[in-house]
């Protein structure tokens, strides 16, 4: 069932693209030498490039090519052999040099595609129009002065890649869907970290909206800068429900800038100066074509990780799990691996339910990430090994996993030290099970006389009687025989 | 005297200690004490700086070993960055700017040995034909007509190099040519200019004009001086993407090269309708000369030449309106007081800050570039030029060098300035094109015109073949022995 | 072809020059003039003619090494700022 939204008129259906600007992952900057880290001294991590003085000249670094043909790669896009640099102008206080490097008309990255999950299981592809490399700006700050704004310089040359979408989404779900989707396959390639509090991806949101998907699509509206997936999701709906208003009055969409005023929740129209879109694209003549090998690409190629898509697929396939948990283990490259690793040569239903299940339940509680987990793969293997092995039962492992979590210890070490070894001796048991039977005559008799349901009554008194340590099915067995006999 | 010598006559002088760097350079500061007032070669003259790196030189070549340029004075266009030293391009908008930073090519020649006596005038970033935009007034070139005390312009943009070599306040200088600002003020001046292949200099640390046309290099009194200074500035650079790794040869090696069978080719194109006779006469003579040495006359056609100059002042302009974007009263220059907003301080700024002549071509390129013009102008300018650069690489297939006159006129008067912008950048006729196609070419002095005036004839040679015009040059000089002095000089009371 | 003063305004505008009236007026007939000089370029055939891109005879990019050289030099990057506030430029405030 597609998402529509209900007017007056009835129902319309949105139409979203979306630009995302995810920041390279790189030591230098996309021209210049000077450091990318993030929170220097204002103006410290700048170089005389990226002040844009007199006489400097840009000069590309090889990584943020690679990084750009890694991501392409990933998104199982065209690689343009050759691209070109073009100059993108206008004033502001930001752009030192009143002209952005970016990539107009050759970009290094053709059309891709982008596999989301949504939440009803099912799958949708979302094209990708391009990707191209380009430069952040710098930062101003505005409420330190009363009368001046202030410029640092430090972001300015760091290295974007512009993720364009084709208008292919249609609900805020799928937005949401797509941001996550591209967010996980950045971080996987290690191409870009993905964090969005901190503005290293950051997405401007086309939206446009129509009476039926056979209708062309209408004026679209530009939201600039929507930095977390929810704002995304939010200013899809406020946005369109702002452009189905007009329709319906009447009205004519202007396209223009706006932005997402998320206190508010409301978009509004960026001040739109009428120079706003002359950008003057020409080539940088101080750039010569950018021009890579094919064979350099194949040795790209060959060091891309599994991506999630294909991980999850061969996780349900190899180990025998639901799609659900697959897209829960996948989620992040560190969690897919810890599983990998727990599962492997075992049992990987029951990996996956202890991985999802307690594991991360500990962590949760314990705030930490899997990276500062205490419980090592191995030794959440280890646990899974003693179930297996029937050196302790499930309920025990429980107990063990926690202890595991306190003092990083090994499941056998802790096991040993509690003593916590499952009882499989028939004997102990069957004395136990007859001094249950003997002490509780009554509910014997009522067993006997068909009160089915008490049988869970005797195994749960043996169970506790042997400290939870009994071996569950020598425990039913030996019930069984005595009270069914 | 010392201000006479050339700079290969100077290296041998000072190493046989007939004089000292200290007093080489001497005679050039005092040159230019006394001649600077009227002729207004030098923005910035830089005497101490001068003789203290003199005394460091004399040490040099006391302990034998001392490069090529080691204790020679020259004159840096001032568009070039030197570290700690004010550079201006002769604009108000960084009319004190001082960058902490020193351009590849002022950092070569100082590695050479080369002493800097100051930074030297030149149209407002280097955007004018007659040294007529510098925001530090015009530079008066030395040479005068017979019986007429006009002061004439010693052509642009680099003419305040031109006119430091010229009237010996400079062993030689650095220029940059963009559309023929090296050639063109060497014709005027009667000296040696030679713009080199697009890419053989970096361009980093030099102010840009326009990119795909701006590069430096030498002016001298000599081609054989010319090449020397070449083999110092040229080279690769990994700062500039467009820069050329390619080895520097040993151009002077160039010098006296026998011309036998070497083929100059004769562009049909060239004989602009309108053309003075005594242009066209100095040409021949030209010609008569290389015939002379063993050269074989070719007739080549360069069919797009008249387009040239139109397709310039489309891409010069565009790249410049980009180029100058950066001056905006930030991060470095002259800020307009009292502006009220961002726009306003750019607006002001860029108003008070820029000449005439830059505020048109940063409109002119700014239209040109600008939605819905791009493709009429700015892209159909780029196929015109690929088909400029398609006639060069025909004739050059034919012959080994190109023959051409520098300019259609000798300098002309301060007062006969056309008003018309467009009569002005025909200055650049001759010169534009292999501009355009990053061809190197060369201004050699031949002959005074009869108001005594210096003409020049321009060489233009294959890409990276700055030795064929060297040793053509070289042979063009010799038989020219064109050996008049302008009035205005060193030792001649101003 | 002549450039209409609505045209050269937005010129000067989007190339931030404050220009008055009488200079808009100047400027307007100059490059009007200018491109009319220009028109030449329409006897050019350039039909399959590929723009020149650059003039550099090299055939491409040479890529420099990811390392950090350069940057941590803020006395130099703000040595010729005309008005600055501690480690910061400043421009009249703006308001987003």
């Amino acid at each position: 069932m597609s998402y529509t939204i209900e007017g007056n008129t009835g129902a319309w259906e949105i139409v979203v693209g979306l630009e995302v600007h995810a920041q390279v992952i790189s030591k230098s900057k996309l021209f210049s030498g000077a450091s990318t880290l993030f929170g220097g001294e204002p103006n410290s991590h700048v170089s005389l490039i990226d002040a844009g003085f007199p006489g400097m000249l840009p000069v590309i670094n090889q990584a943020c090519v690679e990084q750009a043909v890694r991501t392409g790669l990933g998104l199982k896009a065209r690689i343009n052999l050759q691209s070109r640099f073009d100059r993108k102008n206008y004033f502001y206080a930001d752009l030192p040099t009143g002209y952005q490097i970016s990539q107009f008309e050759h970009p290094i990255i053709g059309t891709g595609v982008v596999q989301i999950e949504l939440s009803d299981g099912s799958t949708r592809d979302i094209g990708i129009t391009r990707l191209h490399l380009e430069q952040d700006a710098g930062k101003l700050m505005h409420d330190q002065d009363p009368k001046r704004s202030f410029v640092d310089l430090n972001r300015a040359g760091v290295a974007l890649m512009e993720i364009v979408s084709e208008p292919d989404i249609r609900s805020p779900e799928e937005a949401g869907a797509y941001l996550r989707k591209l967010r996980q396959i950045l971080r996987y390639l290690g191409t870009c970290d993905g964090n969005m509090e901190e503005g290293s991806m950051r997405a401007d949101v086309n939206v446009s909206v129509r009476k039926s998907a056979s209708e062309p699509f209408r004026t679209r509206c530009e939201i600039k800068n929507v930095n977390s997936i929810r704002f995304v999701m939010q200013a899809i709906e406020i946005e369109a429900a702002r452009q189905i208003e007009i329709w319906e009055n009447g009205g004519e969409v202007d396209q223009e800038t706006r932005l997402f005023d998320p206190h508010k929740g409301e978009t509004r129209s960026l001040r739109s100066k009428e120079d706003a879109h002359d950008y003057r694209y020409f080539p940088d003549p101080d750039l010569l074509p950018l021009v890579i090998e094919q064979s350099w690409v194949d040795q790209i190629k060959q060091t891309l990780p599994e991506l999630p898509d294909e991980k999850r697929a061969r996780f349900q396939q190899d180990y025998g799990i639901t799609a659900y948990d697959a897209g829960v283990l996948v989620a992040e490259q560190a969690t897919a691996d810890f599983y990998e690793s727990v599962a492997k040569g075992r049992d990987g239903k029951s990996a996956a339910a202890w991985v999802t299940g307690d594991f991360f339940a500990a962590l949760n509680r314990t705030g930490k990430s899997i990276e500062e987990s205490p419980v090592s793969a191995a030794n959440l293997g280890a646990m899974l090994d003693l179930i297996a092995d029937g050196t302790i039962n499930g309920k025990i492992a429980k107990e063990v996993l926690e202890d595991m979590f306190e003092t990083g210890e090994a499941p056998l070490a802790i096991v040993d030290r509690k003593g916590l070894r499952q009882v499989t001796d028939t004997g102990a048991i069957e004395a136990t099970a007859d001094e249950i039977i003997s002490k509780n005559a009554d509910k014997v008799e009522q067993y006997k006389g068909g009160k089915d349901k008490l049988f869970g009554f005797f195994v749960g008194q043996v169970m506790k009687a042997t400290g939870g340590k009994a071996n569950p099915a020598i425990v039913n067995d030996i019930l069984r025989k005595k009270l069914d006999g | 005297m010392l201000t006479d010598l050339t700079i290969a006559q100077a290296a041998e002088g000072l190493r046989k200690k007939e004089f000292s760097a200290v007093e080489l350079t001497k005679a050039h500061t005092d040159a230019i004490d006394a001649l600077n007032g009227r002729v207004n070669a030098y923005i910035t003259v830089t005497s101490d700086k001068a003789l203290e790196a003199a005394k460091k030189a004399d040490s040099t070549l006391a302990a034998g070993e001392a490069p090529a340029l080691t204790g020679i004075p020259l004159g840096i266009k001032d568009l070039f960055c030197t570290n700690g030293v004010r550079t201006t391009a002769a604009s108000k908008i960084i009319g004190n700017f001082v960058p902490p930073y020193e351009s590849t090519v002022t950092a070569k020649l100082l590695e050479n040995g080369a002493i800097f006596l100051g930074k030297t005038n030149l149209d407002e970033f280097a955007m004018g034909s007659g040294n007529l935009t510098s925001a530090f007034g015009g530079v008066e070139n030395p040479w005068h007509r017979k019986d007429d005390a006009s002061v004439l312009v010693p052509g642009g943009s680099s003419g305040g190099s031109a006119a430091a070599v010229a009237a010996r306040m400079a062993m030689g200088a650095t220029g940059t040519d963009t559309g023929g600002s090296i050639r063109q003020p060497a014709a005027y001046c009667g000296i040696v200019g030679l713009k080199p292949t697009y890419g053989r200099c970096s361009r980093w640390g030099t102010i840009a004009f326009a990119s795909s046309l701006d590069q430096a290099g030498p002016m001298t009194r000599s081609v054989e001086d010319a090449s020397i200074m070449l083999s110092a500035m040229a080279g690769a650079d990994p700062k500039d993407s467009t820069c050329a790794n390619v080895a520097v040869p040993d151009y002077r090696a160039a010098c006296g090269r026998s011309l036998k069978g070497l083929r100059v080719g004769i562009p049909a194109e060239y004989r602009a309708p309108g053309m003075s006779e005594e242009i066209l006469a100095v040409w021949q003579k030209g010609i008569d000369m290389l015939r002379e040495a063993g050269c074989e006359i070719v007739d080549v056609s360069l069919p797009h030449t008249k387009y040239g100059l139109a397709t310039y002042y489309i891409i010069a302009p565009a790249e410049c309106s980009s180029n100058l974007a950066r001056y905006d009263g930030v991060r470095f220059g002259e800020r307009a007081e009292g502006a009220t907003s961002l726009d306003d301080l750019y607006e002001k700024t860029r108003h008070n800050g820029f000449g005439e002549e830059v505020r048109r071509r940063i409109l002119m390129g700014t239209y040109v570039l600008s939605a819905g013009y791009y493709d009429a102008y700015y892209l159909k300018a780029q196929k015109v030029r690929t088909l400029i650069q398609r006639d060069f690489t025909q004739a050059f297939q034919k012959v080994d060098v190109l023959l051409t006159p520098t300019a259609p006129t000798a300098a002309f008067a301060r007062d006969e300035k056309p008003e018309d912008p467009v009569q002005m950048y025909l200055n650049d006729i001759f010169t534009v094109p292999a501009s355009m196609a990053g061809q190197p070419a060369m201004s050699v002095p031949v002959e005074l015109d009869d108001k005594g005036l210096p003409l020049g004839l321009q060489l233009i040679g294959k890409h990276f073949d700055e030795e064929t015009i060297i040793a053509v040059g070289s042979a063009l000089e010799k038989a020219a022995g064109f050996t008049a002095l302008p009035d205005l000089r060193a030792g001649v009371s101003a | 072809m002549s450039l209409d003063l609505a045209t050269t305004r937005r010129i000067a505008k989007l190339a931030r020059i404050g220009l008055d009236d009488q200079e808009i007026e100047a400027v307007r007939a100059q490059l009007g003039g200018i491109l009319g000089w220009i028109e030449i370029l329409d006897e050019v055939d350039v039909e399959g003619v590929p723009p020149m891109i650059g003039t550099s005879t090299n055939a491409a990019l040479l890529p420099r090494e990811d390392a950090v050289t350069d940057g941590d030099c803020q006395d130099k990057v703000l040595s010729n700022a005309p008005d600055r506030e501690g480690p910061f430029f400043t421009v009249p405030k703006v308001v987003e």
